[in-house]
């Protein structure tokens, strides 16, 4: 372990419109650790991936991803956003929407290189699509459509995978084929997944962070309590769930 | 129709007429197809109205002040690009009424190109065809204006082509990938605002949203890319303008009503019919498409 955590966040605030959204958070990610992201709705689980991804910033507080400040960290971050927020009738096949991807590795101007189209097909061959590259983005099912967003992220080859809420509307089914993608996607890459569904993610994840305007991480994993407090800081209390270890890798 | 054909052949207002429509129609299935995407066609609204002040101010100084040199052109230009980058900031800055703060602007920009008109020596027909087109009176100077205006729009949509589409589809994940959304966002206005002053000259001010939109809205239901997107609203936009020329020439109507009257029907038409063929697809008589995704799914599952 000798590089920096892939996420660090230190006494973190964040207040919207003069409420506290999120208060003192502290949390440290290693690198290759899953890290699953829950609370209930409105506690502040998507303020924090924004705070992440340096789309807010902090009031209070810092923010380190790779060791850097998120600006600077955003070519490592892979980012994949609620689908809701995604209209689904935009006009572009599903290679359409994986090459958005590309953007900031990829040449400024004009279309998209060689390159780009490559790392957007072996995108989607890691979710499972790499026979529907031209199917309209408009005609998928909704589990189809949140693999492309998925593929969209890992086209630009990132280091740590931000995913926000992405079992919303899925059925079981689907939740099944995005839990194989992701245990796939774990042998490479660092997650951190925002759900309010703790079933879903109890199986395979590593730590377990419970939002509600602060920070609270829970483990899966063997790791000794003096370990955790030096990892997490002291604001940070440290709780044991042994019915959720057997499911842990 | 023999007698447009005849005109054509005959006149050269009716060649810059056809010339204009077709100049016309590649800026506008280009920028119509983004704001139709990007749903700003409000916000195109409020630019294409504060075009009004700057032709009125335009107006005032050439006639009542001797600037010969201004044409009105140069002032809706200007009034244009202003109003796009007014309204974008606004928009970006301004989260909330964003609508009340477009819609302000708007009538703002209309007033003032009334009361400068209104100080302005034998301005009525000229109202008129700012509000409602003068293709016919386009001159071979104006034409020139087009191309350049064009081959402006064309070449910064081709080269930023991969940023807009990506801030139209999703601006969050634009961000996150590092482009600057807000200055691509203005951008993306200013070409809308420089495509608005040329269709402009087509439709006028009252009717410049609906050939905007109205030929990208059609071209979406046959296409499922937005760049095929835009050629088919290429190539519709000089149906209507073209098909709104002829039909309008023997009866002497105007041509910019005539072209609006035709697109409106017609998006109307593909709607109507777009609308049935989903719901007997739903009702599952001769469905496809929803068909063959659920059986992939399943396969998968």
């Amino acid at each position: 372990m000798t590089e920096r955590p892939a996420l660090e966040l230190r006494d973190l605030s964040y207040s919207y419109d003069g409420t506290p959204v999120i208060e003192g958070a502290n949390l440290t990610v290693g690198c290759g650790e899953f890290v699953t992201v829950v609370g209930p709705n409105g506690g502040g689980k998507t303020t924090l991936i924004k705070l992440v991804l340096g789309l807010l910033r902090p009031d209070s507080g810092s923010v380190r991803v790779f060791g850097c400040r998120p600006e600077e960290s955003k070519p490592r971050m892979g980012y994949v956003p609620q689908r809701s927020d995604i209209d689904p009738s935009f006009p572009a096949t599903v290679l359409d929407v994986v090459l958005m991807g590309r953007l900031g590795k990829t040449r400024r101007f004009g279309m998209y290189t060689r390159e780009d189209v490559d790392a957007a097909m072996a995108a989607l061959v890691d979710v499972e699509l790499a026979e529907l590259p031209r199917r309209p983005f408009s005609k998928l099912s909704g589990g189809q459509r949140q693999r492309t967003l998925i593929a969209r992220a890992l086209a630009s080859q990132p280091d740590i995978l931000l995913l926000d809420e992405p079992t919303a509307n899925l059925d079981i089914a689907m939740e099944q084929e995005l839990y194989e993608i992701l245990l796939r996607l774990k042998k490479r890459l660092t997650l951190l997944l925002v759900s309010h569904d703790l079933a879903f993610v109890s199986g395979f994840t590593d730590t377990v962070a419970c939002v509600n305007r602060t920070v609270v991480v829970h483990t899966t994993s063997e790791v000794t309590p003096e370990l955790i407090n030096a990892l997490y800081g002291r604001d940070v209390r440290f709780v044991r769930h042994d019915h959720l270890m057997g499911g842990a890798e | 129709m023999n007698e447009f054909l005849e005109a054509v052949a005959n006149h050269a207002f009716m060649r810059h007429a056809l010339l204009t429509g077709v100049l016309a129609s590649v800026a506008c299935g280009v920028m119509g197809s983004f704001v139709v995407v990007k749903r700003i066609s409000y916000v195109a609204g409020g630019i294409a109205h504060c075009v009004l002040g700057g032709i009125g101010a335009a107006l005032y100084l050439q006639r009542a002040h001797g600037w010969d040199a201004l044409d009105p052109i140069y002032g809706a230009l200007v009034a244009a690009l202003v109003a796009a980058v007014v309204i974008g900031l606004v928009s970006l800055k301004a989260r909330q009424r964003v609508d009340t703060v477009i819609g302000a602007v708007w009538a703002i920009g209309m007033a003032t190109g009334i009361l400068f008109l209104s100080k302005t020596p034998g301005y009525g027909e000229d109202l008129m065809s700012y509000l409602f087109g003068n293709i016919l009176m386009v001159t071979g100077r104006d034409l020139w204006l087009m191309v350049a205006l064009d081959t402006v729009v064309v070449a910064a949509a081709l080269l930023f082509f991969k940023q807009f589409q990506s801030i139209c589809f999703d601006e969050e994940f634009s961000r996150v990938r590092g482009i600057n959304v807000s200055l691509y966002f203005v951008f993306l206005l200013v070409l809308t605002a420089l495509t608005i002053v040329l269709l402009v000259t087509v439709v006028g001010i009252v009717m410049v949203i609906a050939l905007l939109t109205i030929p990208a809205a059609v071209a979406g239901h046959f296409t499922n890319r937005l760049s095929h997107m835009m050629a088919a609203a290429i190539f519709v936009s000089v149906i209507f303008t073209t098909g709104g020329l002829a039909v309008s020439y023997g009866p002497n109507l105007p041509a910019g009503a005539t072209i609006i009257v035709l697109a409106g029907a017609t998006y109307l038409l593909v709607a109507v019919i777009a609308g049935a063929r989903r719901r007997r697809r739903r009702t599952g008589g001769n469905g496809t498409t929803d068909r063959m995704v659920t059986e992939g799914d399943r396969e998968r599952g």
